[in-house]
């Protein structure tokens, strides 16, 4: 088999807690614990669990935006060292959860999708670059003189994912993208990185709690507790036959539509 | 007489209407689901029952609770109903705690106010309350602090302290947003069970569809703050009446198919 696109080896963070906020000799957290994950290119990972579960930590660390504390990621063979990344930053891009906070209000909307562009030193046209992300993200091109507050929630995601699709990324990860949208925006929104995922052809690894938000976009499922995965696997699979009895519970605790009860 | 009846409530901020003439009652007993997204005037309407509005709204037509009109209650007046005979659980619980009280005073303090009790009784009933909200170890959460406690065993506190004094109306507004998924089902169980237990009745607002059909027998989906259709749970789901509902339903319906592998963008 050929070498994983971006691969967690042994992966750990620890972070140390300040004094007595835990309690009795409880002074480190372990937000994740030896983690092994290998993501190939084209795959849809979907990772789900609930707070304090790791999650967020190992986005960070796949970003290399944080230090781990042992064991390593690797892109494209390359082990991540963070803050030295403006050649991963290319290659991998992010979107958060709530662009109320991601974005800069100071910024024009043709600003914040120029930013990446500038910073990584991409060699291409900016103005028409701009103009392409903003229609792939089914905004118009007369929002590039607005600012963020001008938007609606559903509109300033869209924004969040030109700026992070504008340098042409192969990697998108997306960290709870639809939880701070209401519900019918949240579709659109779903509907609009499926679509986005198939036509640019991404690796997308999708961070959220829950799961039918997972079964809509991923092929793929990592289930994670207390910083470590409980059930992996194809995620009709997992779903279908949860083996573990974390999945099974959260799975159970779903409230279902009136008719399917 | 009903439990609560609303007539053309209307609340405006200056020129904007937040709640726009919306009618409702509740029966002694009963329950409704006030769904819708943000900015539907869902919060603010359970505001305007528990008398909580900021000063700058403007607020007319008719709230009758135990027959009694609470529109142009003073916030004093007003105050002898809030915690007393109509209880509120919000969305955070770590905002809606004191954090600098104990979890025993906080919840000793509806039954000291407005039943007179003294602070050793009202402690003694917290420990009952704790018990019946389901917290393990009574003692200790009664001397914690909310930062010592779960987000779960928060919201549980933030029921506790809403139903201290048995209120014969209960408001939850988002009860269950902040919480994970299987703690969300405990605490959402916890108030059916309790609910059920006391005899109150239920005002339950949220955006989540599957949420509100397993607790309420009535949904009154509110779109910029007008109620666009008020049904039972079966009859909204077979026909829903308005685009409006239908288009949330089949949004919660795309979710489920996914999930359950009928459906889905793959």
């Amino acid at each position: 088999m050929n070498q994983p696109l971006l691969e967690a080896i042994n992966l750990s963070r620890t972070y140390k807690l300040a004094k007595g906020s835990a309690g009795k000799g409880k002074a480190f957290r372990h937000a994740l614990v030896e983690m092994n994950l290998s993501i190939n290119t084209g795959d849809r990972i979907g990772i789900v669990g609930e707070s304090g579960s790791g999650k967020t930590t190992l986005v960070r660390l796949l970003l290399g935006l944080d230090t781990p504390t042992s064991g390593s990621v690797e892109f494209k063979g390359q082990t991540l060292i963070s803050g030295k990344m403006p050649w991963l930053r290319k290659d991998v891009q992010i979107v958060f959860q709530d662009p109320r906070s991601s974005l800069d209000p100071r910024m024009k909307i043709s600003e914040i999708i120029r930013e990446p562009l500038v910073c990584l030193g991409i060699d291409e046209d900016h103005d028409a670059r701009i103009d392409e992300v903003l229609d792939s993200v089914g905004l118009e091109r007369a929002m590039r003189d607005r600012y963020p507050h001008e938007l609606s929630g559903g509109q300033r995601q869209r924004v969040a994912i030109a700026r992070a699709l504008a340098p042409r990324p192969g990697v998108l990860i997306a960290d709870e993208p639809v939880s701070a949208l209401d519900v019918l925006v949240r579709d659109q929104i779903l509907e609009l990185i499926a679509q986005l995922t198939d036509k640019l052809g991404l690796t997308l690894i999708l961070v959220s709690h829950d799961l039918s938000v997972i079964a809509r976009l991923c092929n793929r499922v990592i289930v994670m507790k207390d910083g470590a995965v409980v059930e992996s696997g194809n995620t009709r699979e997992v779903f279908d036959r949860p083996a573990h009895e974390f999945t099974r519970a959260l799975i159970g605790a779903i409230p279902r539509l009136p008719e399917s009860l | 007489m009903s439990l609560l009846e609303v007539n053309n409530l209307t609340i405006a901020f200056g020129d904007k209407k937040v709640v726009d003439s919306i009618s409702f009652t509740l029966e002694k007993g009963s329950r409704i689901g006030l769904i819708g997204e943000s900015g539907s005037g869902k919060s603010m309407t359970s505001l305007a029952i528990m008398g909580l509005l900021p000063d700058t709204a403007t607020v007319s037509g008719s709230i009758t609770f135990e027959g009694q009109e609470l529109i142009g209650l003073s916030d004093r007046e007003h105050s002898h109903l809030r915690g007393n005979r109509m209880g509120m659980v919000f969305q955070e619980p770590l905002t809606a705690l004191n954090p600098l009280m104990r979890i025993g005073k906080q919840i000793a303090g509806p039954l000291m106010i407005h039943k007179g009790a003294s602070l050793k009784d009202a402690l003694g009933s917290a420990l009952e309350l704790c018990t019946k909200v389901g917290l393990p170890d009574p003692d200790r959460v009664l001397r914690a602090y909310p930062h010592q406690l779960s987000g779960g065993q928060r919201q549980r506190i933030g029921l506790a302290i809403a139903l201290a004094c048995e209120p014969a109306l209960l408001i939850a507004d988002e009860p269950t947003t902040a919480l994970d998924v299987t703690v969300q089902r405990e605490v959402l169980n916890l108030i059916n069970t309790l609910v059920d237990q006391e005899g109150s009745s239920l005002v339950f607002v949220t955006h989540d569809l599957p949420v509100v059909s397993i607790m309420t027998e009535n949904i009154a989906v509110m779109q910029l703050g007008q109620i666009v259709e008020n049904a039972t749970v079966a009859s909204l789901f077979q026909a829903p009446k308005h685009e409006y509902s239908q288009r949330l339903i089949n949004a919660a319906r795309v979710a489920e198919d996914a999930f359950s592998g009928t459906g889905g963008i793959k």
